[in-house]
């Protein structure tokens, strides 16, 4: 099997890595790097729980080697907030409307839906629909996630601001 | 009681889980990495039925990096076969396939490497000499006397076969205006959560305990993985603090875990199975009911339901799992929430050469109500009486409950009219009509469906003594304990693992209430089993009656204590004091108090301002027996199983696509009464994920297996989960009546949505294809098979 060295940035930060050449990014973002935010569930390409954004769209890592990734930029859920140990305007209203509940495909979900709010700031509910028509979760029937993505569209423009409650 | 009456139950609250979740840092079983981990693949039958002459691993355990292969006869002579939960003592079911595949995917070895990667390459290099055997792959045939025994030392493929008769079933037949029959046949399928089945075990020999860490929703699990593996209770130590990724019944993963477990022994270092999705489908033994109902119905001509006699025959797969009993939840509901004043059930399980089942969400409730919904529907037709009419006639009153159904099960409280109505004015049913009538009169087919369904939840588990009554199982209770540290803070502890239904924040609303503190300031944790107490983790939608009534009575305890410290504090009695959001005052002299936090501080430093006898600290424990207690059943079956009874009416409105046979759903809407909602948020997204699921149930998802038993749905191309396009926008209309026999008047809710969806569709569908003359009574209404139906009714028609 051969081994190849890549470099890439994941999340703002510089990283290297000897990786064999079938080794998918997802697995080398999650065994190598540790950062198991990002999760398989079909190794298909059907599920999309392994979203990641690769110089800002959305793809499936489960579907890419990481030796394709070599000099790619890399965003994975752990690369979303502002800040370490914050929230990204869109995770947060994840949390106000209840958009998750095991909680195993709402990294991919955030991700699709990251990459939907950077093009569109007022998505409608079918342009939601459609940017995570590629996501499957199980347990919301996906009306609560498309809350929060319309949610945080209007926060983001400023529309309505962060309700004081935490859990 | 009003939901206005809490300080923070039935309040929005944020779920307190969730803050990890959204930021990517939740724990899952695939993320426990632990030094030295051995990963396992498997080598899967590709027959489904087969004598194992011989295998050779020799070529796998040659490839560096690969350090075991073990098979069926190493895990049948080291551990114990697994409980089938019946009285049939020469089934035995081990991890990996001994002596015979009886399945396409079951698992014949598995192979050790020190990655994953490794270990697949290698359990391709192991070789397998198979005898391939006749299999029998239908059902009904399978219990002809002619038929391959999936089992040959237990002598036939029935594993259950019993008729219960609860009233006069011959006296109402006979005395009926009309009767009819039908068949309703509830195809396989199954949860299938996102994240597959995963378990860690590591066996450490100094301490002669073996750590396990697993994605698990399983009541006694810890205690049958010990059994199996031979290791006292105390030896095995199951950490309930994985993140599961969704299970909806079906995380048990006992034979994974037995496997790991035994390797991790074997081979002295740390040890890790996480399916893959093939895996998972077809060797995960996660797959659900399958089963048949024939049915007859006694009514009058005004359609006033009088007796129904119900067979069902259910496809268990190739060992029996949790296929059996899934038949017994039904009887706990087994006319709905309807009056019917007898009863005849014939239950039989037989085995097939498929993939086992697993608890399936509702546990045989959901298929159950889709055949009593389509019979429900079929009397309306026959007597051409509007199915709402029908509906209403035959609901039991609110001013009837508490109310006792034939099989001995009674119902603790509802009103399924006025949830009949406030579904139907929230539907606004009479729009509905007019644009299902105007899509047809446009020559499109058009169907507005209505089900009228029951969740059975918290029970006690009797169905075990129901189906095997050397199994005298008739509690399920849950545990809960609380302390207050030194300086006041306060911890709540759960003894389960759980799987996105949000019980750090039901437990810690629930503590909140009773203690009245700010429930945000409250952490809960979950002990791992050695030190937990008594549980039985969250199936049979139980845990907001089971862990809420645990957490409550916890919570009260220590309040008392709390008080009786204040008290004796102010040299009162505890009657002569008040308690308000943690301070003790004294009732007439409120100036005089003892706070919260002196009250914390007395209890952990000061013995000597303790009040006489009390233990120091301040901490209580409680375990809770299900409300209704546990009985075993009578002679003749009856029982009662599940104390509470929550009710959900769904109007769906539905088109089909004469030419894809593609059906699109909506509006959607439920009137959903659980009583009072602890949290109603996750009370509305369990219901919605629930009508989510019984669509991909009425509509899409099948396990499909060909004539000889070939399994053809391992992927997600081939068993289709509704994506964001399938799924309409849901609307869930509340309503409240709360159960008088919990603490706080609430109910089960988890398997909401699923348990009326699928047979609310198929109504719909139905009510579409009346114009073409078609009426189906098969769940999933694929858009093959609907567009073969309505392509050959147009070829006749």
């Amino acid at each position: 099997m051969s081994e190849h060295e890549i470099s890439l940035i994941v999340n703002g930060r510089p990283r290297r890595g000897r990786v064999p050449a079938r080794q998918t990014l997802v697995d080398f973002l999650r065994d190598e790097l540790r950062l198991t935010g990002t999760h398989t569930g079909c190794e298909h390409g059907v599920c999309g729980a392994c979203s990641v954004l690769l110089d800002g769209r959305a793809i499936r890592s489960c579907l890419m080697f990481a030796v394709q990734a070599d000099g790619a930029q890399i965003t994975t859920v752990e690369g979303l907030a502002p800040e370490p140990g914050g929230l990204s305007v869109l995770q947060d209203c994840f949390w106000e409307t209840h958009a998750l509940q095991c909680g195993f495909c709402t990294p991919g979900m955030l991700i699709a839906a990251h990459a939907l709010l950077l093009k569109e700031s007022a998505p409608s509910d079918e342009d939601i629909r459609e940017a995570i028509g590629g996501n499957l979760c199980r347990c919301t029937g996906y009306k609560q996630i498309i809350d929060a993505v319309k949610l945080a569209a209007q926060r983001m423009s400023g529309l309505n601001r962060p309700e004081p409650s935490r859990g | 009681m009003a939901e206005t009456q809490f300080r923070y139950i039935a309040k929005k609250r944020r779920a307190k889980e969730h803050r990890r979740f959204v930021a990517g840092s939740g724990r899952f079983v695939a993320d426990v990495a632990l030094p030295g981990m051995l990963h396992v693949a498997l080598v899967a039958s590709p027959y489904p039925f087969a004598r194992i002459r011989g295998i050779d691993a020799k070529v796998a355990l040659a490839l560096p990096g690969v350090s075991a292969v073990v098979t069926g006869a190493d895990l049948a002579a080291a551990t114990e076969a697994m409980m089938s939960g019946l009285d049939a003592p020469k089934l035995k079911r081990y991890p990996l396939a001994h002596g015979m595949a009886r399945y396409v995917g079951e698992w014949v070895a598995a192979v050790v490497a020190e990655s994953r990667a490794l270990a697949e390459d290698a359990a391709e290099l192991v070789e397998v000499d198979y005898e391939p055997l006749e299999p029998v792959v239908d059902p009904e045939a399978a219990i002809r006397p002619d038929a391959p025994v999936v089992h040959p030392e237990h002598g036939s493929n029935v594993l259950f076969r019993h008729k219960w008769t609860w009233g006069p079933v011959a006296a109402d037949f006979a005395a009926a205006d009309d009767r009819l029959s039908l068949r309703a046949r509830w195809h396989r399928s199954s949860t299938v959560p996102i994240e597959t089945f995963g378990v860690v075990a590591d066996w450490n020999p100094a301490s002669q305990l073996l750590d396990v860490w697993a994605s698990v929703q399983m009541p006694k699990y810890p205690d049958q993985l010990a059994r199996a593996l031979r290791l006292p209770g105390n030896a095995v130590r199951v950490h309930f603090d994985v993140d599961v990724g969704g299970s909806y019944g079906v995380k048990r993963g006992l034979k994974h875990s037995i496997l790991v477990g035994y390797l991790a022994r074997r081979l002295g270092a740390p040890v890790r199975l996480v399916e893959d999705r093939l895996e998972n489908m077809r060797g995960g033994d996660a797959q659900g009911p399958d089963r048949i109902f024939d049915i007859e119905a006694a009514f009058t001509k005004d359609g006033i339901v009088r007796s129904l006699k119900i067979r069902a025959l259910d496809d268990c797969g190739a060992h029996a799992g949790r296929a059996p009993l899934q038949l017994g939840k039904p009887v706990g509901a087994i006319c709905g929430p309807y009056r019917v004043n007898s009863v005849e059930y014939e239950a039989i399980s037989v085995t097939t050469n498929k993939t086992p089942q697993e608890a399936v969400r509702g546990f045989g409730q959901s298929p159950t109500n889709f055949a009593l919904e389509t019979t429900i529907d079929r009397i309306a037709q026959r007597l051409g009486m509007d199915r709402i009419a029908l509906r209403r006639a035959n609901l039991i009153r609110a001013e009837e409950f508490p109310y006792t159904i034939p099989s001995g099960s009674t119902y603790d409280s509802g009103d399924y009219h006025a949830v009949l109505e406030k579904a139907l004015t929230g539907a606004d049913y009479a729009a509905l009509v007019k644009r299902r009538d105007a899509a047809r009169a446009a020559g499109k087919l058009a169907g507005i469906g209505i089900a009228c369904c029951l969740e059975p939840s918290g029970g006690n588990s009797a169905f075990e003594p129901l189906f095997n009554p050397k199994n005298e199982t008739t509690t399920w209770m849950e545990g809960c304990s609380i302390k207050v540290d030194l300086y006041g803070a306060v911890v709540v502890t759960m003894n389960t693992s759980s799987s996105g239904q949000g019980h750090e924040t039901l437990a810690s609303t629930v503590a909140g209430e009773i203690l009245e503190r700010d429930p945000e300031t409250i952490r809960v944790v979950r002990a791992d089993s050695l030190g937990a107490l008594p549980s039985n983790s969250p199936v049979g939608s139980r845990m907001a009656i089971m862990l809420g009534g645990a957490a409550a009575g916890a919570a009260k305890k220590l309040k008392a204590a709390i008080i009786a410290i204040g008290a004796h504090k102010l040299g009162a009695t505890p009657e002569e004091v008040d308690y308000a959001e943690g301070v003790v005052r004294l009732r007439g002299d409120p100036a005089r108090q003892v706070s919260w936090e002196g009250i914390a501080e007395i209890a952990h430093r000061k013995f000597h301002e303790l009040p006489p006898g009390m233990e120091p600290g301040l901490q209580a424990q409680h375990v809770l027996e299900v409300p209704t207690g546990g009985a075993l059943p009578t002679a003749d079956g009856r029982v009662q199983m599940y104390p509470c009874y929550a009710f959900e009416t769904h109007v769906v409105y539905a088109e089909i696509d004469r030419i894809t046979g593609q059906v699109a759903l909506g509006p959607y809407l439920v009137g959903h009464d659980c009583g009072v909602m602890i949290n109603p948020d996750i009370v509305h997204g369990m219901t919605y994920g629930g009508v989510a699921h019984g669509i991909g149930a009425a509509l899409y998802e099948r396990f499909r297996y060909d004539e000889t038993g070939q399994f053809l749905s391992g992927t997600f191309m081939d068993y289709l989960l509704p994506s964001a396009h399938e799924v309409p926008d849901i609307k869930v209309v509340d309503h409240c009546t709360p159960s008088p026999l919990t603490a706080f008047g609430q109910k089960g809710s988890g398997e909401a949505g699923y348990l009326g969806a699928p047979a609310a569709i198929s109504c719909a569908v139905n009510d579409a294809l009346v114009p073409l003359g078609l009426a189906v009574a098969e769940v999933p209404m694929t858009p093959a098979l609907l567009s073969d139906l309505i392509a050959r009714a147009k070829k006749t028609g």
